[in-house]
């Protein structure tokens, strides 16, 4: 396999409104034709840096580079670079054809090249039916389909997304992911796409960056950002997690009782420092065996039924806040627990992340 | 609605029917009414000496309107580009005009264009030493007028739909690969007619029916259907043909509101779907 290409660089790039600082120095490499994920909370700067990199809003510092070119200026009828809007932003006075023409009609080509490459994309996009309709006749799925082949007819070098799905109800939501995932793949398109939702960017992205007041946390695989956190809020926002405080000790975390969880220390912490362990729910196990490295007693508050599964709340000495644990509907079923039971909750030392508090 | 009706009855409908019930009879011999019927009246609005009236009044009005658009458009499209909190304040003052008498502020106009008034003052500040320019009482000083006193109109009906249009809709354009030129003419611009079209329709109606600005900044050397009008009542002492001119004068303005209408069922929704597209 060939390294993979940078498509696009952002270099160092800041941007501030007045005296609030957006965007802080964020650098970022982009790969060609992956499926790219900025994911944060409102307010991080993920909307901001998108929009610097369609060209609507222009970095106090920095460059962003594409294909190696300095774009951080370029106006965003001049970029290689599509955006597709939040409200969808279809034009309402213009037919579905009309919308998806419009792009190709900047570009001067010929009507007969127009036509049958909107042809094309309607019928990727499984638009043809509704060619000749406004878009107030369409349903949100629909209008979302509009919008994306209107950005995707023009083959941009990247195709922005801001918040895709956000508009979608939960169902049509799931069905969305998929489709947008299948569709990049065919068109073999780099897709950057902005979402705060974290479970959005897990399914789809190749490639996730997590944002917060500006500033880059982590960048890498969703598999490396969900089994390795950079950080505290990273591993708090990523998926659901339980969390120990304590002081850091030679090879794990000291809880307030004085128990011991045992685990990987990073190097930047030491010994005595505030840090917390950190353990996923469905690492845990319940009735370990006696050689696993955590153990703690607890008693089951409250049980979630979730269909694949059973989530149950332990409360246990360690932490404040009762333990999440997930169990298999498989598990569940050899070994009933409810409410109010008495259990012991075990985890492995691998299956712990330690990080300063 | 009972009081709203009688209110209508007794101040719009019965004058109106009293003008047109007029405009059907003979002028009496010393002025006066003979009350014998007659379709004469309606006849002599068409003779070429009065129509060409109408069609001087509809170019006057014509091109107050469509100055007072192109002018209207853009301080309308430039208060909606600012700041949202200072909108309100730039759109008080678009309309502070309103708070003096029209007569005051066309007096106000009598002032800036005299012979020796404020321009010509002014262009001597300036070193200009030759004969001072003849601007009041001219075709100019009238539609100038007419435009002032309509151009507040024209900002409100155009900054009601250009503030209200999602400005993803231009940000999309530009970056589908659009100019801002392009984009204003393929985007804004049709998003907007209605605006546009509520305003001129306004300004127009107003303006062709207008006697006090000819009579006024033409100083009675234009004449327009108002002053016609005016002049039938009160100098040539014609009721019933004055009755008639003005009838004809209210059927072009309904003429023109109800295309305007038409137009406006038209584009409603386009607008609807306009400005329900901002953020879900």
């Amino acid at each position: 396999m060939s390294e993979p290409r940078t498509l696009l660089a952002i270099d160092k790039v800041s941007k501030n409104f007045g005296r609030v600082t957006a965007v802080d120095g964020i650098s970022l490499d982009i790969r060609e034709n992956e499926f790219f994920a900025l994911l944060g909370p409102s307010g991080c700067g993920k909307t901001t840096l998108l929009r610097m990199l369609a060209g609507f809003e222009t970095p106090n510092h920095g460059r962003i580079l594409l294909d190696g070119r300095d774009i951080a200026r370029t106006p965003p009828n001049k970029r290689p670079v599509n955006l597709m809007f939040q409200s969808y932003a279809l034009f309402p006075h213009m037919s579905v054809r009309a919308n998806v023409s419009y792009g190709l009609e900047m570009e001067r080509l010929p009507a007969k090249e127009i036509r049958s490459r909107v042809d094309a994309i309607l019928a990727t996009t499984e638009l043809v039916a509704f060619a000749d309709r406004k878009p107030e006749q369409l349903s949100g799925g629909q209008k979302q389909r509009v919008a994306l082949a209107r950005a995707l007819v023009k083959r941009p070098r990247l195709l922005l997304l801001d918040e895709p799905l956000g508009a979608l109800d939960k169902k049509l939501r799931g069905a969305m992911q998929l489709e947008l995932k299948r569709l990049q793949h065919e068109v073999g398109i780099t897709f950057v796409i902005v979402t705060h939702d974290q479970e959005e960017s897990l399914v789809m992205a190749d490639r996730m960056a997590v944002l917060k007041d500006g500033k880059l946390l982590q960048c890498d695989t969703p598999h490396a950002v969900y089994e390795y956190p950079a950080d505290r809020f990273v591993a708090d926002f990523i998926g659901v997690m339980n969390f120990v405080p304590g002081k850091a000790a030679g090879d794990g975390v000291l809880a307030a009782n004085g128990a011991r969880i045992s685990g990987k220390v990073p190097a930047t912490l030491s010994p005595g420092a505030a840090a917390v362990a950190s353990v996923r729910p469905e690492r845990i196990r319940l009735f370990p065996s006696p050689e696993t490295a955590n153990r703690v007693a607890g008693t089951v508050e409250a049980l979630a039924y979730q269909g694949l599964d059973l989530q149950l709340h332990v409360r246990t000495a360690l932490s404040p806040k009762p333990f999440l644990v997930r169990v298999t509907a498989d598990a569940a079923d050899r070994r009933p627990v409810s409410s109010g039971d008495a259990v012991e909750l075990g985890w492995n030392a691998a299956d712990v992340r330690i990080f300063a508090d | 609605m009972a009081p709203a009706l009688a209110w209508l009855t007794a101040l719009m409908v019965v004058p109106c029917a009293l003008v047109l019930a007029l405009a059907f009879f003979r002028r009496g011999i010393y002025g006066g009414i003979e009350y014998t019927f007659t379709l004469e009246n309606f006849g002599l609005v068409f003779d070429p000496l009065y129509a060409g009236i109408f069609l001087n009044s509809a170019r006057i009005a014509g091109t107050a309107t469509l100055i007072a658009v192109v002018i209207g458009y853009a301080a309308a499209y430039a208060i909606a580009a600012t700041p949202r909190r200072w909108q309100p304040v730039f759109l008080f003052f678009a309309v502070l005009p309103f708070w003096s008498n029209y007569l005051i502020r066309t007096y106000a106009w009598i002032v800036l264009l005299n012979r020796e008034g404020l321009i010509t003052q002014l262009l001597r500040w300036f070193g200009y030493t030759g004969e001072p320019p003849s601007m009041l009482y001219t075709e100019g000083a009238v539609i100038a007028g007419l435009v002032y006193n309509y151009l507040p109109f024209v900002i409100l009906a155009c900054y009601a739909p250009l503030s209200r249009l999602n400005p993803e809709l231009a940000e999309a354009s530009r970056d589908l690969g659009a100019s801002a030129v392009t984009t204003f003419r393929r985007v804004i611009l049709p998003l907007t007619v209605p605006g546009i079209a509520a305003g001129a329709v306004f300004v127009f109606v107003l303006s062709i029916g207008n006697f006090v600005t000819p009579a006024l900044l033409g100083g009675g050397r234009f004449q327009m259907i108002g002053n016609l009008v005016y002049d039938q009542f009160l100098t040539a002492n014609d009721w019933p043909f004055g009755a008639a001119l003005a009838m004809a004068l209210i059927a072009i303005m309904l003429l023109v509101l109800t295309a305007q209408a038409l137009a406006a069922d038209r584009a409603a929704g386009r607008i609807a779907e306009a400005k329900g597209g901002a953020d879900g």
